[in-house]
Protein backbone atom coordinates (compact mmCIF):
# COMPACT_ATOMS: atom_id res chain seq x y z
CA UNK A 1 0.00 0.00 0.00
CA UNK A 2 1.71 3.21 -1.02
CA UNK A 3 0.05 6.78 -1.23
CA UNK A 4 2.06 8.49 -4.39
CA UNK A 5 2.25 12.31 -4.47
CA UNK A 6 3.40 13.04 -7.94
CA UNK A 7 6.29 14.95 -7.87
CA UNK A 8 6.68 17.10 -11.47
CA UNK A 9 8.82 19.79 -9.86
CA UNK A 10 6.49 22.21 -9.16
CA UNK A 11 6.37 23.44 -5.56
CA UNK A 12 6.99 21.89 -1.77
CA UNK A 13 5.37 18.71 -1.60
CA UNK A 14 7.17 18.00 2.09
CA UNK A 15 3.93 19.10 3.81
CA UNK A 16 1.42 17.21 2.29
CA UNK A 17 3.41 14.17 2.21
CA UNK A 18 4.20 15.03 6.18
CA UNK A 19 0.20 15.51 6.43
CA UNK A 20 -0.44 12.40 4.90
CA UNK A 21 2.37 10.17 7.35
CA UNK A 22 0.03 11.88 10.43
CA UNK A 23 -2.69 10.28 9.27
CA UNK A 24 -1.63 6.47 8.06
CA UNK A 25 1.04 4.01 8.29
CA UNK A 26 0.64 3.58 4.55
CA UNK A 27 4.19 4.35 2.61
CA UNK A 28 4.30 7.86 1.31
CA UNK A 29 6.86 8.54 -1.47
CA UNK A 30 7.26 11.67 -3.13
CA UNK A 31 8.08 10.43 -6.56
CA UNK A 32 8.23 10.98 -10.79
CA UNK A 33 9.31 7.85 -11.18
CA UNK A 34 6.26 5.90 -13.48
CA UNK A 35 6.95 2.55 -12.24
CA UNK A 36 6.19 3.43 -8.39
CA UNK A 37 3.46 5.72 -9.75
CA UNK A 38 1.65 2.97 -11.43
CA UNK A 39 2.78 1.26 -8.58
CA UNK A 40 1.06 3.16 -6.05
CA UNK A 41 -2.87 2.40 -4.83
CA UNK A 42 -3.05 5.97 -4.14
CA UNK A 43 -2.14 9.63 -5.86
CA UNK A 44 -1.61 12.90 -4.97
CA UNK A 45 -1.44 15.81 -7.80
CA UNK A 46 -0.34 18.52 -6.47
CA UNK A 47 0.18 22.41 -7.66
CA UNK A 48 2.42 25.53 -7.18
CA UNK A 49 2.80 28.43 -9.22
CA UNK A 50 1.27 29.48 -12.21
CA UNK A 51 -0.39 27.05 -14.19
CA UNK A 52 1.19 27.52 -17.64
CA UNK A 53 4.47 26.05 -15.90
CA UNK A 54 2.60 23.37 -13.93
CA UNK A 55 1.35 22.23 -17.26
CA UNK A 56 4.46 22.49 -18.58
CA UNK A 57 6.79 20.82 -16.08
CA UNK A 58 4.35 17.81 -16.70
CA UNK A 59 4.48 17.87 -20.28
CA UNK A 60 8.45 17.93 -19.95
CA UNK A 61 8.74 15.43 -17.06
CA UNK A 62 6.76 12.95 -19.41
CA UNK A 63 4.00 12.18 -16.98
CA UNK A 64 1.66 14.19 -18.67
CA UNK A 65 0.79 11.20 -20.82
CA UNK A 66 0.50 9.03 -17.81
CA UNK A 67 -1.52 10.92 -15.59
CA UNK A 68 -4.02 11.23 -18.93
CA UNK A 69 -3.82 7.91 -18.95
CA UNK A 70 -4.65 7.29 -15.06
CA UNK A 71 -7.69 9.67 -14.81
CA UNK A 72 -9.03 8.28 -18.10
CA UNK A 73 -9.03 4.54 -16.30
CA UNK A 74 -10.17 5.87 -12.69
CA UNK A 75 -8.92 2.54 -11.25
CA UNK A 76 -7.29 4.36 -8.04
CA UNK A 77 -7.96 7.24 -6.11
CA UNK A 78 -6.34 10.82 -6.75
CA UNK A 79 -6.73 13.63 -4.66
CA UNK A 80 -5.68 16.95 -6.73
CA UNK A 81 -4.38 20.07 -4.60
CA UNK A 82 -4.47 23.35 -4.99
CA UNK A 83 -3.10 24.25 -8.71
CA UNK A 84 -3.47 20.63 -8.55
CA UNK A 85 -7.22 20.94 -8.43
CA UNK A 86 -7.52 23.53 -11.35
CA UNK A 87 -5.27 21.74 -14.00
CA UNK A 88 -7.97 19.43 -13.80
CA UNK A 89 -10.28 20.93 -15.46
CA UNK A 90 -10.96 22.59 -19.18
CA UNK A 91 -9.19 25.94 -19.13
CA UNK A 92 -7.33 28.24 -17.29
CA UNK A 93 -7.50 32.05 -18.04
CA UNK A 94 -3.90 32.77 -16.04
CA UNK A 95 -1.03 33.18 -18.30
CA UNK A 96 -3.22 34.86 -21.65
CA UNK A 97 -4.98 31.44 -21.93
CA UNK A 98 -3.69 27.66 -20.98
CA UNK A 99 -5.61 24.38 -21.57
CA UNK A 100 -5.85 22.16 -18.74
CA UNK A 101 -6.29 18.50 -18.88
CA UNK A 102 -9.60 18.24 -19.26
CA UNK A 103 -10.81 15.49 -16.63
CA UNK A 104 -13.50 17.81 -15.69
CA UNK A 105 -15.79 20.62 -17.15
CA UNK A 106 -14.79 24.20 -16.27
CA UNK A 107 -13.15 27.57 -16.41
CA UNK A 108 -10.01 28.59 -13.97
CA UNK A 109 -10.74 32.32 -13.75
CA UNK A 110 -8.80 35.54 -12.05
CA UNK A 111 -10.49 36.82 -8.73
CA UNK A 112 -11.15 40.57 -9.81
CA UNK A 113 -8.50 42.65 -8.72
CA UNK A 114 -11.28 45.43 -7.26
CA UNK A 115 -13.85 43.22 -4.91
CA UNK A 116 -14.37 44.81 -1.46
CA UNK A 117 -16.00 42.97 1.99
CA UNK A 118 -19.05 44.08 3.69
CA UNK A 119 -17.24 46.80 5.90
CA UNK A 120 -15.82 48.16 2.69
CA UNK A 121 -12.29 46.58 2.53
CA UNK A 122 -10.43 45.60 -0.37
CA UNK A 123 -10.26 41.93 -0.84
CA UNK A 124 -7.28 41.23 -1.39
CA UNK A 125 -5.88 38.65 -4.17
CA UNK A 126 -4.17 36.45 -3.23
CA UNK A 127 -7.23 35.05 -1.36
CA UNK A 128 -5.14 33.96 1.11
CA UNK A 129 -6.09 32.47 4.70
CA UNK A 130 -9.00 30.71 6.19
CA UNK A 131 -12.20 30.77 4.84
CA UNK A 132 -15.40 28.69 5.00
CA UNK A 133 -16.28 25.77 2.72
CA UNK A 134 -20.16 24.92 2.08
CA UNK A 135 -20.04 21.30 1.33
CA UNK A 136 -22.33 20.94 -2.04
CA UNK A 137 -23.40 17.20 -1.71
CA UNK A 138 -22.33 14.60 0.42
CA UNK A 139 -18.90 12.36 -0.63
CA UNK A 140 -17.35 10.03 1.43
CA UNK A 141 -14.09 13.05 1.49
CA UNK A 142 -16.15 15.45 3.74
CA UNK A 143 -16.96 12.05 5.63
CA UNK A 144 -16.79 13.77 9.72
CA UNK A 145 -15.67 17.24 8.70
CA UNK A 146 -18.75 20.33 9.61
CA UNK A 147 -20.55 22.06 7.07
CA UNK A 148 -19.30 25.68 6.57
CA UNK A 149 -15.87 24.73 8.02
CA UNK A 150 -12.65 26.68 7.91
CA UNK A 151 -10.33 25.63 5.51
CA UNK A 152 -6.71 27.09 4.66
CA UNK A 153 -6.93 29.04 0.81
CA UNK A 154 -4.03 30.35 -0.93
CA UNK A 155 -4.63 31.45 -4.32
CA UNK A 156 -5.33 33.99 -6.98
CA UNK A 157 -7.41 31.76 -9.52
CA UNK A 158 -10.64 29.54 -9.10
CA UNK A 159 -12.37 27.01 -10.51
CA UNK A 160 -15.95 27.80 -12.01
CA UNK A 161 -18.01 24.46 -12.91
CA UNK A 162 -21.29 24.67 -14.55
CA UNK A 163 -21.78 21.29 -14.29
CA UNK A 164 -23.50 20.83 -10.67
CA UNK A 165 -22.71 17.24 -10.72
CA UNK A 166 -19.04 17.37 -10.22
CA UNK A 167 -19.03 20.38 -7.83
CA UNK A 168 -18.59 19.33 -4.22
CA UNK A 169 -17.87 22.31 -2.13
CA UNK A 170 -17.96 26.47 -3.05
CA UNK A 171 -16.35 29.23 -1.09
CA UNK A 172 -17.42 32.88 -1.08
CA UNK A 173 -14.80 35.99 -2.01
CA UNK A 174 -16.33 39.17 -2.13
CA UNK A 175 -18.44 38.75 -5.05
CA UNK A 176 -17.32 35.72 -6.03
CA UNK A 177 -18.25 31.69 -5.19
CA UNK A 178 -15.27 29.79 -6.08
CA UNK A 179 -16.01 25.95 -6.91
CA UNK A 180 -13.00 24.99 -4.21
CA UNK A 181 -14.19 21.21 -3.95
CA UNK A 182 -14.92 19.15 -7.29
CA UNK A 183 -14.30 15.31 -8.36
CA UNK A 184 -15.85 12.66 -10.16
CA UNK A 185 -15.54 8.83 -9.99
CA UNK A 186 -11.82 8.19 -8.19
CA UNK A 187 -11.12 11.75 -8.16
CA UNK A 188 -11.54 14.55 -5.79
CA UNK A 189 -9.77 17.78 -6.41
CA UNK A 190 -9.64 20.85 -3.87
CA UNK A 191 -8.31 24.46 -3.81
CA UNK A 192 -7.58 24.76 -0.61
CA UNK A 193 -4.97 23.15 1.18
CA UNK A 194 -5.66 20.19 3.38
CA UNK A 195 -2.07 19.68 4.56
CA UNK A 196 -2.52 23.20 6.39
CA UNK A 197 -5.92 22.98 7.72
CA UNK A 198 -5.37 21.44 10.62
CA UNK A 199 -8.13 19.28 12.21
CA UNK A 200 -10.32 19.32 8.96
CA UNK A 201 -7.67 19.01 6.69
CA UNK A 202 -6.10 16.41 8.74
CA UNK A 203 -9.62 14.71 8.38
CA UNK A 204 -9.84 15.21 5.18
CA UNK A 205 -6.43 13.32 3.62
CA UNK A 206 -7.58 10.88 6.36
CA UNK A 207 -10.87 10.29 4.80
CA UNK A 208 -8.70 10.00 1.20
CA UNK A 209 -6.67 7.61 2.48
CA UNK A 210 -9.48 5.25 3.24
CA UNK A 211 -11.47 5.95 0.21
CA UNK A 212 -12.87 2.93 -1.56
CA UNK A 213 -14.42 4.74 -4.24
CA UNK B 1 -19.21 35.64 7.03
CA UNK B 2 -15.84 34.92 4.51
CA UNK B 3 -11.68 34.98 4.90
CA UNK B 4 -11.17 35.43 8.78
CA UNK B 5 -8.60 37.72 10.18
CA UNK B 6 -5.28 36.01 11.44
CA UNK B 7 -4.02 35.43 14.74
CA UNK B 8 -0.32 34.57 14.21
CA UNK B 9 1.86 33.75 17.40
CA UNK B 10 5.34 35.00 16.94
CA UNK B 11 8.48 32.58 18.48
CA UNK B 12 11.97 34.52 18.62
CA UNK B 13 14.38 31.41 18.49
CA UNK B 14 18.03 32.05 19.45
CA UNK B 15 19.52 28.29 18.41
CA UNK B 16 16.70 26.21 18.81
CA UNK B 17 15.54 27.58 22.11
CA UNK B 18 12.56 29.88 22.10
CA UNK B 19 14.27 33.21 24.03
CA UNK B 20 12.92 34.15 27.57
CA UNK B 21 10.43 31.08 27.24
CA UNK B 22 6.99 30.40 27.59
CA UNK B 23 4.15 30.92 31.10
CA UNK B 24 1.46 28.53 29.89
CA UNK B 25 0.17 25.84 32.22
CA UNK B 26 1.34 22.52 31.77
CA UNK B 27 4.29 23.51 29.38
CA UNK B 28 6.95 20.71 30.13
CA UNK B 29 10.02 22.75 28.74
CA UNK B 30 8.81 26.48 28.42
CA UNK B 31 12.10 26.86 25.90
CA UNK B 32 11.09 23.75 23.04
CA UNK B 33 9.91 25.39 20.18
CA UNK B 34 7.99 22.23 19.02
CA UNK B 35 6.18 21.87 22.06
CA UNK B 36 4.86 25.63 22.21
CA UNK B 37 3.67 25.24 18.31
CA UNK B 38 1.80 22.48 19.29
CA UNK B 39 0.23 24.37 22.26
CA UNK B 40 -0.58 27.19 19.84
CA UNK B 41 -1.59 24.91 16.86
CA UNK B 42 -4.39 23.27 19.58
CA UNK B 43 -5.61 26.92 21.43
CA UNK B 44 -6.37 27.52 17.44
CA UNK B 45 -3.64 29.93 16.05
CA UNK B 46 -3.98 30.20 12.73
CA UNK B 47 -0.83 30.19 11.51
CA UNK B 48 3.23 30.40 13.58
CA UNK B 49 6.42 32.56 12.75
CA UNK B 50 9.31 30.81 13.50
CA UNK B 51 11.62 34.37 13.86
CA UNK B 52 15.30 32.69 13.92
CA UNK B 53 17.49 35.19 15.93
CA UNK B 54 20.39 32.24 15.78
CA UNK B 55 23.82 34.67 14.77
CA UNK B 56 26.30 31.80 14.51
CA UNK B 57 26.64 30.04 11.26
CA UNK B 58 27.37 26.43 12.83
CA UNK B 59 23.70 26.80 14.59
CA UNK B 60 21.27 27.10 11.90
CA UNK B 61 21.58 23.73 11.40
CA UNK B 62 19.42 23.52 14.94
CA UNK B 63 17.01 26.37 13.40
CA UNK B 64 16.51 23.51 10.17
CA UNK B 65 15.74 20.67 12.66
CA UNK B 66 13.20 22.92 14.57
CA UNK B 67 11.53 23.35 11.25
CA UNK B 68 11.42 20.30 10.56
CA UNK B 69 9.80 18.97 13.93
CA UNK B 70 7.54 21.34 13.93
CA UNK B 71 6.25 20.98 10.25
CA UNK B 72 6.07 17.31 11.24
CA UNK B 73 3.64 17.85 13.91
CA UNK B 74 1.53 21.22 13.68
CA UNK B 75 -0.41 21.10 10.14
CA UNK B 76 -1.34 25.18 10.15
CA UNK B 77 0.95 27.16 7.75
CA UNK B 78 4.41 27.90 9.19
CA UNK B 79 6.64 30.97 8.18
CA UNK B 80 10.85 31.13 9.23
CA UNK B 81 12.01 34.28 9.37
CA UNK B 82 15.52 35.51 10.41
CA UNK B 83 18.73 35.26 8.06
CA UNK B 84 17.34 34.15 4.83
CA UNK B 85 19.95 35.79 2.11
CA UNK B 86 19.77 33.43 -0.62
CA UNK B 87 17.72 31.10 -2.56
CA UNK B 88 19.66 28.32 -1.02
CA UNK B 89 18.48 29.60 2.41
CA UNK B 90 14.91 29.53 1.72
CA UNK B 91 15.22 26.18 -0.02
CA UNK B 92 16.57 24.63 2.71
CA UNK B 93 13.56 26.19 4.78
CA UNK B 94 10.47 25.24 2.59
CA UNK B 95 12.40 21.58 2.57
CA UNK B 96 12.61 21.15 6.04
CA UNK B 97 8.20 21.98 6.26
CA UNK B 98 8.10 25.84 6.04
CA UNK B 99 5.46 27.29 3.82
CA UNK B 100 6.80 30.78 3.53
CA UNK B 101 9.89 32.58 4.15
CA UNK B 102 10.32 35.75 5.31
CA UNK B 103 12.79 38.38 4.05
CA UNK B 104 13.85 41.23 5.58
CA UNK B 105 17.29 42.83 5.27
CA UNK B 106 18.38 41.21 2.18
CA UNK B 107 15.75 42.49 0.47
CA UNK B 108 16.65 46.17 1.33
CA UNK B 109 20.40 45.16 -0.07
CA UNK B 110 19.10 43.99 -3.10
CA UNK B 111 15.67 44.20 -3.78
CA UNK B 112 16.18 41.82 -7.24
CA UNK B 113 16.62 38.88 -4.18
CA UNK B 114 12.69 39.28 -4.10
CA UNK B 115 12.12 38.86 -7.43
CA UNK B 116 14.26 36.08 -8.19
CA UNK B 117 13.10 34.24 -5.01
CA UNK B 118 9.26 34.78 -6.18
CA UNK B 119 9.86 33.64 -9.85
CA UNK B 120 11.58 30.66 -8.32
CA UNK B 121 9.58 29.49 -5.65
CA UNK B 122 5.99 31.61 -6.19
CA UNK B 123 4.73 34.72 -4.89
CA UNK B 124 2.57 32.47 -2.41
CA UNK B 125 5.64 31.54 -0.18
CA UNK B 126 7.52 35.03 -0.05
CA UNK B 127 6.79 37.64 2.63
CA UNK B 128 8.80 40.44 2.95
CA UNK B 129 9.14 42.10 6.60
CA UNK B 130 9.14 45.57 6.67
CA UNK B 131 10.65 47.79 9.69
CA UNK B 132 9.25 50.99 9.45
CA UNK B 133 9.79 54.27 11.63
CA UNK B 134 8.13 57.95 12.18
CA UNK B 135 10.37 59.78 10.39
CA UNK B 136 8.38 63.08 9.43
CA UNK B 137 8.22 66.20 12.17
CA UNK B 138 4.63 67.08 14.13
CA UNK B 139 2.22 68.60 11.56
CA UNK B 140 3.69 67.48 9.18
CA UNK B 141 2.30 64.94 6.16
CA UNK B 142 2.89 61.83 8.14
CA UNK B 143 5.87 60.28 6.40
CA UNK B 144 7.57 56.53 7.44
CA UNK B 145 11.04 55.28 6.50
CA UNK B 146 12.52 51.58 6.75
CA UNK B 147 14.89 51.03 9.43
CA UNK B 148 17.49 47.85 9.52
CA UNK B 149 19.44 46.38 12.33
CA UNK B 150 16.94 46.15 14.65
CA UNK B 151 15.60 49.95 13.99
CA UNK B 152 19.25 51.61 14.33
CA UNK B 153 20.33 52.16 10.47
CA UNK B 154 17.81 54.77 8.24
CA UNK B 155 17.99 53.33 4.49
CA UNK B 156 16.23 56.83 3.26
CA UNK B 157 13.63 54.28 1.68
CA UNK B 158 9.90 55.58 2.25
CA UNK B 159 8.04 52.86 3.48
CA UNK B 160 5.01 52.89 1.87
CA UNK B 161 7.02 53.04 -1.61
CA UNK B 162 9.10 50.32 -0.58
CA UNK B 163 5.82 48.47 0.23
CA UNK B 164 4.74 48.52 -3.21
CA UNK B 165 7.97 48.12 -4.49
CA UNK B 166 8.55 45.02 -3.21
CA UNK B 167 5.09 43.48 -4.14
CA UNK B 168 5.55 44.44 -7.92
CA UNK B 169 8.74 42.79 -7.13
CA UNK B 170 6.60 39.40 -6.14
CA UNK B 171 6.21 39.96 -2.04
CA UNK B 172 2.88 37.70 -1.20
CA UNK B 173 2.65 39.06 2.01
CA UNK B 174 4.01 41.35 4.21
CA UNK B 175 4.95 41.97 7.53
CA UNK B 176 5.17 44.76 8.64
CA UNK B 177 6.76 46.04 12.02
CA UNK B 178 6.42 49.91 13.74
CA UNK B 179 10.52 50.02 15.35
CA UNK B 180 8.14 52.61 17.24
CA UNK B 181 6.37 50.53 19.15
CA UNK B 182 7.91 47.44 19.02
CA UNK B 183 8.23 46.61 22.69
CA UNK B 184 6.13 49.22 24.02
CA UNK B 185 2.63 47.15 24.34
CA UNK B 186 1.05 50.53 22.96
CA UNK B 187 -0.19 49.11 20.26
CA UNK B 188 0.11 49.31 17.11
CA UNK B 189 1.24 51.88 14.93
CA UNK B 190 -2.08 52.22 13.07
CA UNK B 191 -1.24 55.16 10.47
CA UNK B 192 1.49 53.13 8.78
CA UNK B 193 -0.78 50.22 9.29
CA UNK B 194 -3.78 51.98 7.17
CA UNK B 195 -1.06 53.02 4.66
CA UNK B 196 0.84 50.47 3.67
CA UNK B 197 -2.79 48.06 3.72
CA UNK B 198 -4.19 50.90 1.62
CA UNK B 199 -1.18 51.02 -1.02
CA UNK B 200 -0.48 47.14 -1.48
CA UNK B 201 -2.77 44.04 -3.46
CA UNK B 202 -1.66 41.96 -0.97
CA UNK B 203 -2.19 40.54 2.64
CA UNK B 204 -0.36 42.55 5.74
CA UNK B 205 -0.37 41.36 8.77
CA UNK B 206 0.18 44.10 11.71
CA UNK B 207 3.33 43.26 14.15
CA UNK B 208 4.70 45.37 16.99
CA UNK B 209 3.67 46.81 20.18
CA UNK B 210 0.52 44.71 21.32
CA UNK B 211 0.00 45.15 24.79
CA UNK B 212 -3.35 44.16 25.25
CA UNK B 213 -6.37 42.24 23.30
CA UNK B 214 -8.20 45.43 21.92
CA UNK B 215 -4.70 46.34 19.80
CA UNK B 216 -5.14 43.44 17.81
CA UNK B 217 -8.77 45.16 17.21
CA UNK B 218 -7.61 48.09 16.13
CA UNK B 219 -4.72 46.52 14.12
CA UNK B 220 -7.66 44.72 11.76
CA UNK B 221 -10.38 47.83 11.92
CA UNK B 222 -8.26 51.28 12.25
CA UNK B 223 -5.12 50.04 10.28
CA UNK B 224 -6.67 47.18 7.81
CA UNK B 225 -4.74 44.98 8.55
CA UNK B 226 -5.60 41.04 7.24
CA UNK B 227 -3.61 39.21 9.97
CA UNK B 228 -2.12 40.44 13.27
CA UNK B 229 0.81 39.08 14.90
CA UNK B 230 2.08 39.16 18.54
CA UNK B 231 4.44 37.33 21.05
CA UNK B 232 4.79 38.23 24.88
CA UNK B 233 0.85 38.58 25.29
CA UNK B 234 0.68 35.13 23.93
CA UNK B 235 3.77 33.71 25.79
CA UNK B 236 3.02 34.66 29.34
CA UNK B 237 0.29 33.14 29.44
CA UNK B 238 -1.58 36.66 29.61
CA UNK B 239 -3.93 36.00 26.95
CA UNK B 240 -4.96 32.42 25.34
CA UNK B 241 -5.68 32.17 21.84
CA UNK B 242 -9.15 31.15 22.31
CA UNK B 243 -9.79 34.02 24.67
CA UNK B 244 -8.17 36.10 21.99
CA UNK B 245 -11.09 35.12 19.51
CA UNK B 246 -13.14 35.74 21.37
CA UNK B 247 -12.91 38.90 22.10
CA UNK B 248 -12.08 38.90 18.17
CA UNK B 249 -15.82 38.46 17.19
CA UNK B 250 -17.16 39.92 19.79
CA UNK B 251 -15.54 43.37 18.12
CA UNK B 252 -17.45 41.70 14.84
CA UNK B 253 -14.14 40.77 13.42
CA UNK B 254 -14.31 37.58 11.16
CA UNK B 255 -12.54 34.70 13.11
CA UNK B 256 -11.92 30.75 12.22
CA UNK B 257 -13.64 29.12 14.88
Amino acid sequence: MTIAVIDYGMGNLHSVAKALEHVTHENVVITRDARRIHGATRLVLPGQGAIRDCIGELERTELRGMVDELLARQNKPLLGICVGQQMLHEHSEENDGVDCLGFMPGEVRRFPADMSDESGNRCKVPHMGWNLVHQHQSHPLWEGIDQNEHFYFVHSYYVEVEDDSVLFGATDYGRVKAHVATGRDATFAVQFHPEKSSRAGLRLLENFVQWMP
Amino acid sequence: MGLAKRIIPCLDVDAGRVVKGVNFVGIRDAGDPVEIAQRYNHQGADEITFLDITASHEDRATTVEMVERIAGEVFIPLTVGGGIRTCDDIRTMLNAGADKVSINTAAVHDPDFVYEAAERFGSQCIVVAIDAKWVSADGETPRWEIFTHGGRRPTGLDAVEWAQKMVELGAGELLLTSMDRDGTRQGFDIGVTRAISDAVSVPVIASGGVGNLDHLVEGIKDGGADAVLAASIFHFGEYSIPETKRHMTDNGIEMRR
